[in-house]
Parts: structure tokens; C-alpha cells; sequence
């Protein structure tokens, strides 16, 4: 099928970006949608020009790197999948295509489509973990008893894998569902629950200070995210903001 | 607490309290502007109470009014919070693709609304404080249905609450369930909230229309 791309380009982080158009012939259905950009950047090698840059690495959903803003949804029109997941077949051809990076005032661009998505990273480290001691007796996590449901809302949220769709997604650009999932997944075990109270107030300050917007509950990250993170944790970790903000 | 005056779960808590409230004093001020239609006596004497009891008119009415600044006022903070943490906004966006039209424009159902708050405001507030304070006229518990009715006869007045009311129904249709949710239930109720959210959403608003379209369309004649 025949493509027509308008493709974000700006060479740096400083510089003032813009649409550059370009037309792709030649693409198959079967191939996914990185391969798609991989085939033009080919081509724009072949003529010295200066190839797409996109984010990448696992190719399988996994690594949460792969982003791109497609026709206005982060991840493209498919739900629960990742940008390397989404098939050209989900295209048409003579279709147009808009590819724009994530947009967020915390998520500057690097280049092209790459986004620096470390304010992620710095949400996580303000209280993302668990203080377990490591250092030779080591406890088996299976010898605390843990509910069903309380252990499988734990690791569907821990599903989460830090791609930021929902941020793009988001009127406000807001993070919610990212931190409430990363507040969640320790919020509903035992082993969460030592530094449960500073955790959820360091991480929701930290998200602040990076400047992501407020939630208004539209819903729209829970509906784009690749890993169906519910908005059940956005209101768990409303109820561990509002309980640890009364203990102090 | 101090974490809950600055962040913005605070604000997201101070929205949906404020929110809640006024959907309580929604609730009040249909029950008595339907007795406007089904019974003038008991519209008058309650409205009399309301306008004379010093705990409404001096505690509860200041809550209220207190309660609207609020709401409007982190909405506009946050709507423009919300604005700048974009920064560069996207050349296509399919905001309809993954979220409804009234849970992303409350900010435009809200200032209709808001708009329509100082018409009302004009007509019945400014009013009565005119009626009682200004020009100091003497206490008549007869006086509010006529008055009310009076209101409704042009046109465009009627016209104008009828659209202000479709917003509302619009703004509630997200705002109800979505403060909820802000205040951390969503849970086996839910799916409850949400049905309640629309019975109300609609019910509420289509009540105010058909006293408003009732008024206009029995004038009382002498
Ligand atoms: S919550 Fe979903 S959309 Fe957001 S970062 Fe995690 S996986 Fe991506
Ligand atoms: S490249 Fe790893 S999730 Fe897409």
C-alpha cells in the first residue's frame, strides 16, 4: 500500500520542529509500524537524507520504550498495544498518517519523535520500592500469605511498563495513572506496607513538581494504555494520598 | 495535611467536595421551585422561611456562595494548569476516541453555567437584597410566586434557563460520578454511582426546564 506521512521533525531539543511530508510505497500489512518507519528511514539513508529518529528496543511490548502520538492516539487507533505491536494492516491505502512525539511539558522532546521520559524514572525513585533485606537471609515472598485478589490487582498493576501513553493520551497531560499504578503494586502487599505512607506522598509530589497536569477522571489513559492499567488505582492511591496526608 | 493544601489531589478533592455540595443544594432548590408549580402556598412559605431565617440567609447562604466561587475558581486554576502542562499541543487530536465530549469540556459547560449563575444572581438575589435592604420593603409571604412567574414571561429569559440547563445536565453527567471516583470509590458501588449520576444528570435539569417552560407558558393574569 501506498502512505502518505507527516512526520515531526526537529533536530534537537532547543530547536523549533516541524511537519515534513513524505510520501511510502511498497508497505505490507503484516509489517508492524516501526517497520514501517524503519523502511522509510532506509530510504532516506540511501539518500543521504537524515533518517526519522524513533524510540525503540524490545519490539514486543515489553519495554514500554516505543511511543508516537498516530493519528491523534498515543500507541495508534488499536487498544492494548504498544506502537511496535500496531500492524499496518490497521491502515488503508492512500491513507495520511500524522506522527507527532508524545506531547508533555514533562516529557521534552530529544529529538524527532524522542521524548525524555525520565520524569517517570524520578517519580519511581521518590518512592517506588520496597526496603527488603537482601543480604543473605533473604525471606521467601511466598511465605506471606497474600489474598487472591489483593495479589492479582498487585500484579496487574505492576503490568505497567512506563511508556507514558497515558500522559499523551490525557487532555491535562496528567500522570496518575502511571504513579497510581507504581503506588499500587506496593500498596496491596504486605511487603509495601513499611514505607506505604511516605511512599504515596513522595511519588505524587514528584509528579507534581515535574509538571504533569491535574486528573479531571476523563478516562482517556485507562482507554489508551497498552497495558489496561484500570482507573481502580488512581482511586486507591486518592484513598493512601488522603489517609497518610491525615497521619502526617 | 500540609501536602493536601498544595498538591494536586488537594485540588482534585477541593473540586469534587465543593462539587458534591452543590449537587446537594441542586437537589434543595428543585424540591422548592416544583412546589412553584404544584403548589403556589407552600412555594410561598417556603421561600418566605429561606429568605427570612437568619441561619439561611446568614450562615448557609455564604456557605453557598462560598462553595460556587470555590468550584469556579479551581476549575479555571486547573483548566489552566492543565493547559500548560502540555505545552506544544498536538497538530491532530482524537480526544473522542478515547474520552467523552462532557468529561473534556467541563471547563465550557461550566462557564455557561457560570454565566447563567450571574443572570440568576440578577434576577432573584440582587432582587430580594434590593427588596429588603435597599429599598426596605415591608416582610409579604404572598409576594414570591407571582414574582417567580413574572420572571419566566419573556421569551428569551425562558429560553436562556432552558440552554443553561442542558449544560448542566452536561456538566453534572461527568462531574457526579467523576467525584467519586476523586474520592477514592470505585469499587462493587460503582457501576451504581454511574447509574444514579445519569438518572440525576437528567432528571434534575429536564425538572428546572419544566418549571421554567411551565411558568412561561401559564402567565398569571389579573
Ligand atoms: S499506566 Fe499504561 S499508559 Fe501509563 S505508563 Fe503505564 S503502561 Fe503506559
Ligand atoms: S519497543 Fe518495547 S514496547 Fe514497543
Amino acid at each position: 500500500m501506498k502512505l502518505f506521512l507527516k512526520i515531526w521533525r526537529q533536530a534537537n531539543a532547543n530547536s523549533k520542529g516541524k511537519f515534513t511530508e513524505y510520501t511510502l510505497d511498497g508497505i505490507e500489512g503484516d509489517m508492524s509500524f516501526l517497520e514501517m518507519l524503519d523502511i522509510l528511514n532506509e530510504d532516506l539513508i540511501a539518500k543521504s537524507e537524515e533518517p526519522v529518529e524513533f524510540d525503540h528496543d524490545c519490539r514486543e511490548g515489553i519495554c514500554g520504550m516505543c511511543s508516537l502520538q498516530i493519528n491523534g492516539e498515543p500507541h495508534g487507533p488499536d487498544r492494548g498495544v504498544t506502537t511496535c505491536q500496531l500492524h499496518m494492516r490497521r491502515f488503508s491505502d492512500g491513507d495520511t498518517i500524522v506522527i507527532e512525539p508524545f506531547r508533555a511539558k514533562a516529557f521534552p522532546v530529544i529529538k524527532d519523535l524522542i521524548v525524555d521520559r525520565s520524569a517517570f524514572d524520578r517519580i519511581q525513585q521518590a518512592g517506588g520500592y520496597v526496603s527488603v533485606n537482601t543480604s543473605g537471609n533473604t525471606i521467601d515472598a511466598n511465605a506471606i500469605p497474600i489474598e487472591k485478589e489483593n495479589a492479582d490487582n498487585a500484579f496487574n498493576a505492576a503490568a505497567c511498563i512506563g511508556c507514558g501513553a497515558c500522559v499523551a493520551a490525557c487532555k491535562n497531560a496528567s500522570a496518575m495513572l502511571f504513579t497510581s499504578a507504581k503506588v499500587s503494586q506496593y500498596a496491596l502487599l504486605p511487603q509495601g506496607q513499611v514505607e506505604a505512607t511516605d511512599r504515596v506522598m513522595s511519588m505524587v509530589k514528584q509528579m507534581d513538581l515535574e509538571g504533569f497536569g491535574n486528573c479531571t477522571n476523563t478516562g482517556a489513559c485507562e482507554v489508551e494504555c497498552p497495558k489496561g492499567i484500570s482507573l481502580e488505582n488512581i482511586a486507591r492511591m486518592n484513598r493512601e494520598y488522603y489517609a497518610a496526608s491525615i497521619k502526617g | 495535611m500540609s501536602g493536601l493544601i498544595k498538591s494536586s489531589l488537594a485540588r482534585k478533592v477541593v473540586m469534587a467536595l465543593s462539587g458534591l455540595f452543590l449537587v446537594v443544594f441542586l437537589t434543595q432548590h428543585f424540591v422548592i421551585n416544583f412546589t412553584s408549580v404544584i403548589a403556589p402556598e407552600t412555594f410561598n412559605e417556603w421561600s418566605h422561611f429561606m429568605g427570612y431565617n437568619p441561619l439561611v440567609q446568614f450562615v448557609l447562604q455564604p456557605i453557598l456562595i462560598g462553595g460556587v466561587v470555590i468550584h469556579f475558581i479551581m476549575g479555571f486554576v486547573l483548566e489552566i494548569q492543565n493547559k500548560k502542562a502540555r505545552g506544544i499541543g498536538y497538530a491532530k487530536y482524537n480526544g473522542g476516541a478515547n474520552a467523552p465530549w462532557t468529561s473534556r469540556n467541563m471547563i465550557i459547560t461550566g462557564a455557561v453555567v457560570l454565566a447563567f449563575l450571574g443572570l440568576h444572581f440578577y434576577d432573584f438575589w440582587v432582587h430580594e437584597m434590593d427588596y429588603k435592604y435597599v429599598s426596605g420593603l415591608a416582610e409579604d409571604p404572598t409576594r414570591y410566586h407571582e414574582e417567580t412567574v413574572e420572571k419566566f414571561a419573556p421569551f428569551w429569559r425562558t429560553v436562556i434557563y432552558v440552554i443553561s440547563f442542558v449544560l448542566l445536565s452536561m456538566h453534572l453527567w461527568h462531574g457526579f460520578n467523576s467525584s467519586f471516583q476523586t474520592m477514592g470509590v470505585n469499587n462493587k458501588y460503582s457501576p451504581a454511582i454511574k447509574t444514579i449520576t445519569k438518572l440525576f444528570s437528567v432528571i434534575i435539569p429536564l425538572g428546572f426546564i419544566f418549571i421554567a417552560l411551565y411558568h412561561h407558558l401559564n402567565p398569571i393574569t389579573h
